[in-house]
């Protein structure tokens, strides 16, 4: 019985593992699977397509999740060729713990703005208006990098902010101010283009305080080690460059 | 054991059962204790007891504890009812509407946030008139209790409408026959008959509330001591510090095992 324990365990860790490592590529293809942090999901998908165009006969399979998600996921042995992570502290757990194939490479960065309804109902001009007594402000908590930056910016400021929630992703707190649950939101530049006219961005000048630096790494344990360094070196390119721009990254 | 002439315990000694079950029954149940088991495996016991008395771990589990309560207790007064209905009622339409009202069971619980979102949400179908009224639902904890109760009141009309149907109506009509009213025999001969199914729904339900994530967060936000309960205050940790979330984790775990355990323990005595 303890044999057909075994065997039935087997047989389903195999019949489940072409799943976790995304579909398997026809015989002849080669594939380059990218562990890009969420923010960056409609730009990798494109630099992806671009890159696919460049080098005929691979493919390149995108895994989206939040940066630490993916850190954690390429620590417990996760098969991914390249790295790309919303900030440098979660990037240098990766290098630190021997993970990646050379140095990380910063390729974007990304500031705050405050997200309001279309038409800025509340007419939100900066920082400070954020604390006005009943306008309901959303953000990150500080235990995720858009709510540190939050903090940063707030202290650059000389104001307090008093969120009526503090969400785990910004994609959350976009959400909240999609769905008119909240007044005003701080999400990232490119949070508020990818909304596509379903929020406003209401830019401030203490955003500067606290910069987001996205950096991007080859790792060690890449099938495709050639193709993944060159994966990286090409999103540092300039053919990638004009695509981050356009989502509203701005340059390393 | 040999079958003997006594019928109840030739019911117990034989059983009936192929010897094939009992590998795929072990399989199963491989699957579900070994990954609780691999929290174990992974929590910081040196630090434990401080990483679960933190102010922020504390101010999460006496939310989870009082918002589960409370969802219990409106998936009671709301739930016992509708299982009587569903169960004795005789409406046109009544199998739909059983349909309908297990939705619950088999949405994944970020769309029932977003169902509740644009029905009870600021600019949501009924939501827009509570604004009006002054009531605003969105970031309360009032609202991580609806999240709760409307994810966690099918489990309760599905275990007591099991029992009521199992225990057919025939002692209620003998209660008639003697001059009760429906509501004296409701009271005194049905719910003590479907103790036990009210009971175990009750636990799965408060189980259920205690674990409540996705809608949640999408409906009631997460703010510390109003709406971060303690699955939302380990989702936020595992970010920052994995062995918070992990030691937290751990007494979720311990709670729910608690709960589930003292009501079918004393099921067992029975």
């Amino acid at each position: 019985m303890k044999r057909a324990v075994s065997a039935a365990l087997a047989a389903l860790v195999l019949s489940t593992a072409p799943l976790l490592a995304g579909c398997t590529p026809p015989s002849g293809e080669r594939s380059l699977t990218v562990f890009a942090a969420a923010s960056l999901r409609q730009s990798f998908t494109e630099i992806g397509e671009a890159f696919e165009a460049a080098h005929p006969g691979v493919r390149v399979a995108l895994n989206v999740a939040g940066s630490s998600d993916l850190a954690a996921q390429i620590a417990q042995g996760a098969p991914a060729d390249v790295f790309a992570s919303a900030d440098t502290t979660t990037m240098d757990r990766v290098t630190g713990a021997g993970l990646a194939d050379g140095d990380a490479a910063v390729f974007a960065t990304n500031v705050l703005t405050i997200a309001v309804a279309p038409g800025n109902p509340d007419g939100i001009t900066g920082l400070a208006d954020l604390s006005l007594p009943g306008l309901r402000l959303v953000q990150c908590a500080p235990q995720v990098p858009c709510g540190s930056a939050a903090q940063a910016a707030a202290a650059r400021a000389g104001v307090d902010l008093a969120p009526v929630s503090e969400e785990p992703t910004v994609t959350d707190v976009l959400g909240k101010v999609i769905s008119g649950e909240a007044d005003a939101g701080l999400v990232y530049v490119t949070d508020v283009r990818g909304a596509g006219g379903a929020v406003e961005g209401v830019a401030f000048p203490e955003s500067a305080a606290a910069v987001n630096r996205y950096p991007i790494a080859a790792l060690r344990g890449a099938r495709e080690p050639e193709l993944a360094r060159e994966f990286a070196a090409f999103v540092a390119g300039a053919e990638a460059r004009k695509v981050l721009e356009d989502a509203g990254f701005g340059a390393p | 054991m040999l079958a003997s002439a006594r019928p109840d315990s030739q019911a117990r000694g034989f059983t009936g059962l192929p010897r094939w079950i009992w590998a795929p029954a072990a399989l199963g149940a491989l699957f579900v204790v070994v990954p609780p088991a691999g929290i174990l495996a992974r929590v910081d016991w040196a630090d434990f007891v401080l990483l679960v008395t933190s102010e922020s771990s504390l101010a999460a589990l006496r939310l989870s504890l009082g918002t589960a309560a409370a969802s219990t207790a409106v998936v009671l007064l709301l739930g016992v009812p509708m299982a009587m209905a569903l169960a004795r009622g005789t409406l046109p339409g009544l199998r739909v509407l059983r349909a309908l009202v297990l939705l619950p069971l088999v949405l994944p619980p970020v769309v029932g946030g977003l169902a509740l979102l644009y029905t009870f949400g600021r600019l949501g179908l009924v939501g827009r008139w509570l604004d009006v009224l002054g009531v605003q639902l969105a970031f309360s904890t009032a609202a991580v209790v609806m999240a709760q109760a409307f994810v966690s009141l099918p489990f309760l009309v599905v275990s007591l409408e099991g029992a009521l149907r199992t225990a057919g109506g025939r002692y209620e009509a003998v209660a008639a026959t003697l001059g009760a009213s429906p509501t004296h025999a409701f009271r005194r001969v049905t719910l003590p008959l479907v103790l036990p199914g009210l009971a175990s729904g009750l636990v799965l339900a408060f189980a259920r509330s205690l674990g409540e994530f996705g809608a949640t967060l999408t409906f009631a936000g997460s703010l510390q001591g109003v709406t971060r309960t303690l699955p939302l205050e380990v989702y936020l940790q595992r970010e920052a510090d994995p062995d918070a979330a992990v030691a937290l984790a751990l007494l979720l775990v311990a709670v729910a095992a608690a709960v589930v355990g003292l009501a079918y323990g004393r099921r067992g005595l029975r």
